[in-house]
């Protein structure tokens, strides 16, 4: 029942989002056409096309796109597995969180951006320090996540547990490990947000090579503002691409295990 | 009698799983638990023999100890005081020859109803060859042979209880303690999940412990009734319901049996 109805809600929503943003673009490109804003400053919506034509025939920002993927993923394949398995250990022993829970708190509460000097030093300006601050991003929310997790396994389940006599290795992978999948799962989702994030916060901050952020801050340097906005639209679909994709990983391996 | 009925019910079939009930006993057994200030006894003095392959019903309103009974004879709390035999040995922990059926299914939602099932045999003395096939016969015997494959959250609250019980089963236990297994189902569900679980009582000859607050519920099921008052858990009454299964609900000896009951509950009809 409502099939029609159904199916015009759903073509009528990506329209109805897109009507806020071209009638943006179209009054933004009437202003600079109609000299009513400084087109330098306010680089237009064609400027920005052509920026983007001239880019993607140099080839120029393929190479930067991939350099600042490669970094982002170098960041999330060291943070994501020690953030799990920190939170896993943190989750499992009591004594574990005691001694060390107070501690990563106090960590958190420091700014992330407030750690470049200090990574800077340690680890120089090139990319071994901008992964360590990818990994640093990335390492929280999973941590967190998964420490969540595996604290919030029913005790009803870890009753059947003791009462199938099972030993803590298969506790551990039979009931604790499925148990916290979910949470686990949010948190790394959350981390390829905040590692994209700190991929192109590292990219401002330590010295330049190639990536999308330093070519956003060179394309500024340079005033070439239409060049600034290709950047910022190719992060944002980068970002919306990541969102989207681990969002429906995340369902289905979660229908896949019989939890959604 | 019940040993005559038992023999017709049992499957012609050859079974991978033979059970052997075993008797049941606790000697003055007592449990404590603090509260706040000082500590009340859950349990005192408590006796009970349950004979191999009968069932016991122990009803009781809410707080009157009978589900901390259920869990000391599971081994998952310690008695403060006397002791607790199975076949003469004492229980000193959680152990494979005790399934317990909690009032919620306790599924692992993450598993098919089959690997549910499979979870209890990981530590079994089963050798794995015959594993599936002792899954298969437990589903058969809760009547879920198509829902194997079924995730928990597919089944509907009947089912998962039944699931339940398979699992519970599948260890070949020598006695199954059930708590309140029914009293979160419809009515309806719940009246079809007695009349099965007498079902699978008569056919395994299992020994049965059920703690309920259905007084209709325990005098349709049990060979004796145990009811309990609380502060501390002691027992009121014990009642032998001499009727031959498969009952019948609408038997009058049954209401006769449960308006004793409820007068020992104080509650007179």
């Amino acid at each position: 029942m409502g099939g029609g109805v159904n199916a015009a809600a759903r073509l009528a929503r990506p329209a109805s989002a897109l009507l806020a943003p071209v009638l943006l673009i179209a009054a933004w490109q009437a202003a600079i056409s109609l000299g009513l804003a400084d087109g330098g400053i306010w680089a237009s919506p064609a400027a920005v096309v052509r920026a983007a034509r001239e880019a993607v025939a140099e080839g120029d920002l393929a190479g930067d796109l991939l350099a600042s993927l490669q970094r982002d993923l170098a960041g999330l394949a060291l943070g994501i597995p020690l953030g799990l398995a920190t939170g896993l250990a943190l989750g499992l022993s009591r004594a574990a969180g005691r001694l060390f829970n107070p501690s990563l708190t106090a960590i958190r509460q420091v700014a992330l951006f407030s750690w470049v000097p200090v990574i800077s030093v340690w680890l120089g300006n090139d990319e071994p320090a901008k992964i360590a601050f990818i990994a640093f991003a990335v390492f929280f929310p999973v941590m967190l996540a998964t420490q969540q997790g595996v604290r919030g396994v029913d005790p009803k389940y870890l009753e059947v547990a003791v009462i199938l006599n099972m030993r803590p290795s298969q506790t551990l992978r039979a009931i604790i490990l499925p148990a916290a999948l979910p949470a686990a799962l949010s948190g790394i989702h959350l981390a390829l947000i905040y590692g994209w994030l700190a991929t192109i916060g590292a990219e401002y901050l330590f010295s330049a090579g190639p990536g999308i952020g330093s070519e956003l801050m060179t394309a500024r340097a340079q005033f070439r503002m239409d060049q600034v906005i290709v950047g910022m639209l190719l992060i944002a679909g980068i970002g919306m691409m990541f969102t989207q994709a681990a969002g429906a990983a995340e369902r289905r391996l979660l229908r896949a295990r019989g939890l959604a | 009698m019940n040993v005559a009925v038992m023999e017709q019910a049992l499957p012609p079939a050859p079974r991978v799983s033979a059970r052997r009930p075993a008797v049941l006993e606790m000697r003055d057994v007592g449990k404590k638990f603090s509260a706040g200030a000082g500590a009340f006894a859950a349990l005192s003095g408590f006796d009970l023999t349950v004979a191999p392959g009968a069932f016991v019903a122990i009803v009781g309103a809410s707080g009157c100890g009978k589900s901390t009974l259920l869990r000391l004879i599971a081994g998952l709390d310690k008695p403060d005081e006397g002791a607790i035999w199975l076949d003469h040995a004492p229980v000193r922990g959680p152990g494979l020859d005790r399934g317990l059926i909690f009032q919620e299914h306790r599924l692992m939602p993450w598993l098919t109803v089959e690997q549910n099932i499979a979870l209890a045999l990981k530590n079994a003395p089963v050798p794995r060859a015959s594993q599936n096939a002792l899954i298969a016969e437990h589903l058969a015997l809760v009547g879920l042979e198509g829902f194997a494959r079924a995730y928990p959250r597919q089944l509907s609250g009947g089912m998962a209880q039944r699931a339940a019980i398979a699992r519970g089963l599948v260890t070949r236990p020598e006695i199954l303690l059930l708590d309140e297994p029914f009293g979160a189902l419809d009515a309806l569900t719940r009246v079809r999940l007695q009349d099965e679980l007498q079902r699978i009582w008569l056919a395994e000859g299992i020994t049965m412990v059920l703690v309920t607050h259905d007084v209709e519920e325990a005098v349709f099921l049990a060979d004796e009734v145990i009811v309990m008052t609380p502060r501390p858990g002691r027992i009121s009454l014990r009642t032998r319901i001499d009727l031959p299964h498969p009952r019948h609900r609408a038997d009058p000896r049954l209401h006769q049996h449960k308006t004793d009951i409820l007068a020992a509950l104080g509650l007179a009809i």
